[in-house]
């Protein structure tokens, strides 16, 4: 067959047919690869690093041209981004907006606070998100630059990719 | 619909039985600002009351500080109104200026007041964003992000970090402009006023904003002191009160400024007041580079700051002849801080700002009390939404220009 010479691969592991609505791919690929091209970030600033964050969705560092788009609510999102300082008063609620997320689902701790407490080893601040959340990227700065943040999301987006049986079984 | 409102026109008001819609928005808002809570009671849209609920960042920054020498202390500062940083870093250094006894240099001062100003400029860039982005104008947003970013790099320059700059020490400032910064800064005065033009093209004539802005959360000037507002919201009211004219700190007293006035004290004069100081913070920067070469060359730190790491006590040096054979003069301790008390007030981008401190004669507070605008803003509320809608409500909280971090502390 000659159809498999002309193919052109437009991903790690995924193929297009030239000039037909056709992708050759094992299916987690493509659905790794889906899911890493839209990934949808919660907007839900704590503290300081949420104008960081705010500063990376704006003009100047578009996180539009990732296909990273801020939703409101956590029912749409699939990234929580945990920016700022998590006291244990808002800690449950933390817990409670992670939970209406739809799987899958994703945290980047942002921030020295989110990371580990940072310099707020006091009564009310949890000494990291980690404490009650699964945290899969850590993006440490008090706060971290946008372009920190930016490779945070980049490397959850490599993660992603290679991730396989995590969310189902479809094979 | 008909039907309905028969109804409802044969209820009088002791006849209904429907209880009051209780509605809880926050701490997960995405126009809250942050963490605040509110417990709104609702009859239909209208609140009837409204009860913020805070505390969901408090970090305990008083305590914290009571355990860190006076240097260290201003580090936590930058966390307090993290949009700010500058003004709060200068707040903390003033008091505890008072508390040991120190004169900054000139040059200090000046550099001092560029930086609050910048502070001003951007917060007021981010508040205006956001304001605009709650009510519904989307470009605004990117607009103001886009000159803000400007600053923040010139901050970068300064002092290397663009949100939370410990630049303001006590004693002075950290380490002087460079040539290359004031230049920028030069640049940066004389394109911002056309861009404050952009802004106002963008939404001053605007009917969305007109209707959304106009005749809301008025607050009368007497009612105003009597809620304790300071700041543009206070001078939104008509009360021309700012703490760099009545009791000048820094370079305030040598820089020419006017401070605005609103007159109807509503959301669109708070907003007037703010967009004329962005352009008179653009004047004290200006005036602030133009005197600088007179004090070319001086130091930025007085002579006798402490040390980053304050020392608790310091040696009187030996006398030079060895007294007597066999006795070891081993001097005497003095204290580097003098027990005693401070008060410092400026005038943030937020409001009046605060510190008052109480030392025991160690090298750190022993007591730090933090008066923040916020959390005197955010008692307002309750007031100012009073049969507003629901979607007003989120004008209120962007016109009082709140940050949660400032008021949980």
């Amino acid at each position: 067959m000659g159809v498999e010479k002309n193919v052109v691969e437009i991903a790690s592991g995924i193929k297009q047919i030239p000039g037909t609505p056709v992708v050759i791919s094992p299916i987690d690929k493509i659905i790794n690869w889906a899911r890493a091209g839209s990934l949808w970030p919660l907007t839900f600033g704590l503290a300081c690093c949420a104008i960081e964050m705010m500063a990376t969705g704006a003009s100047h560092f578009d996180l539009d041209r990732y296909g990273i788009i801020f939703r409101a609510t956590p029912r749409q999102a699939d990234v929580l981004i945990v920016a700022g300082t998590v006291t244990k008063k808002m800690a449950p609620i933390i817990r409670r907006v992670y939970d209406q997320m739809p799987e899958p689902k994703y945290v980047i701790a942002m921030g020295s606070c989110a990371c580990s407490g940072g310099v707020f080893k006091t009564y009310s601040v949890v000494q990291g998100v980690d404490e009650f959340l699964p945290v899969d990227i850590y993006v440490p700065g008090c706060p971290p630059r946008p372009e920190a943040l930016l490779f945070g999301l980049l490397q959850l987006q490599e993660k992603i990719k290679r991730e396989a049986k995590k969310w189902g079984f479809w094979r | 619909m008909a039907r309905y409102l028969e109804i409802n026109k044969k209820q009088t008001k002791e006849e209904t039985w429907e209880e009051p819609f209780y509605l809880n928005m926050g701490p997960q808002h995405p126009s809250t600002h942050g963490v605040l809570r509110l417990f709104l009671e609702l009859e239909g849209e209208t609140i009837v009351n409204c009860d913020p609920i805070i505390g969901y960042l408090h970090r305990g920054v008083e305590k914290l500080s009571e355990n860190l020498n006076y240097n260290q202390t201003i580090v936590l500062s930058d966390r307090l109104d993290y949009i700010a940083s500058a003004a709060n870093n200068t707040v903390f250094a003033l008091a505890f200026e008072k508390l040991i006894g120190l004169e900054v240099p000139r040059r200090a001062k000046l550099l001092r007041t560029i930086v609050c100003e910048m502070a001003r400029i951007c917060n007021h860039l981010l508040w205006l964003a956001t304001h605009a982005l709650d009510i519904g104008a989307m470009t605004v947003f990117l607009y103001c992000f886009r000159d803000r970013e400007w600053l923040l790099n010139i901050y970068e320059k300064i002092c290397g970090a663009r949100l939370t700059h410990s630049y303001v020490r006590v004693g002075g400032v950290r380490q002087d402009f460079t040539k290359e910064i004031i230049e920028e800064l030069y640049r940066f005065t004389e394109e911002f006023p056309s861009r404050i033009y952009d802004y106002e093209t963008l939404i001053d004539v605007n009917r969305i904003w007109l209707r959304r802005t106009k005749g809301i959360a008025v607050v009368p000037a007497e009612q105003a002191i009597n809620l304790g507002l300071t700041g543009p919201v206070l001078r939104g009211s008509g009360v021309p009160y700012d703490v760099r004219k009545f009791r000048p700190y820094d370079a305030y007293g040598e820089v020419d400024f006017i401070v605005p006035t609103g007159k109807n004290g509503d959301t669109y004069d708070r907003y007037r007041v703010r967009m004329e100081e962005l352009r008179q913070s653009n004047r004290i920067i200006r005036q602030c580079l133009d005197k600088l070469p007179e004090t070319e060359g001086e130091p930025v730190l007085a002579e006798n700051a402490p040390d980053l790491l304050i020392p608790e006590k310091v040696k009187e040096p030996k006398p030079q002849p060895v007294p007597k054979k066999g006795v070891i003069f081993r001097g005497v301790d003095r204290p580097i801080v003098p027990s005693g008390e401070a008060f410092a007030s400026i005038e943030s981008p937020k409001g009046e700002l605060a510190v008052y401190v109480v030392s025991s004669g160690s090298n750190k507070p022993w007591r730090l009390r933090i008066r923040t605008p916020s959390f005197v803003h955010i008692s307002a509320i309750p007031y100012m939404a009073k049969n507003h809608m629901i979607a007003d409500l989120i004008a209120i909280i962007g016109t009082l220009d709140i940050v949660l971090g400032d008021s949980d502390r």
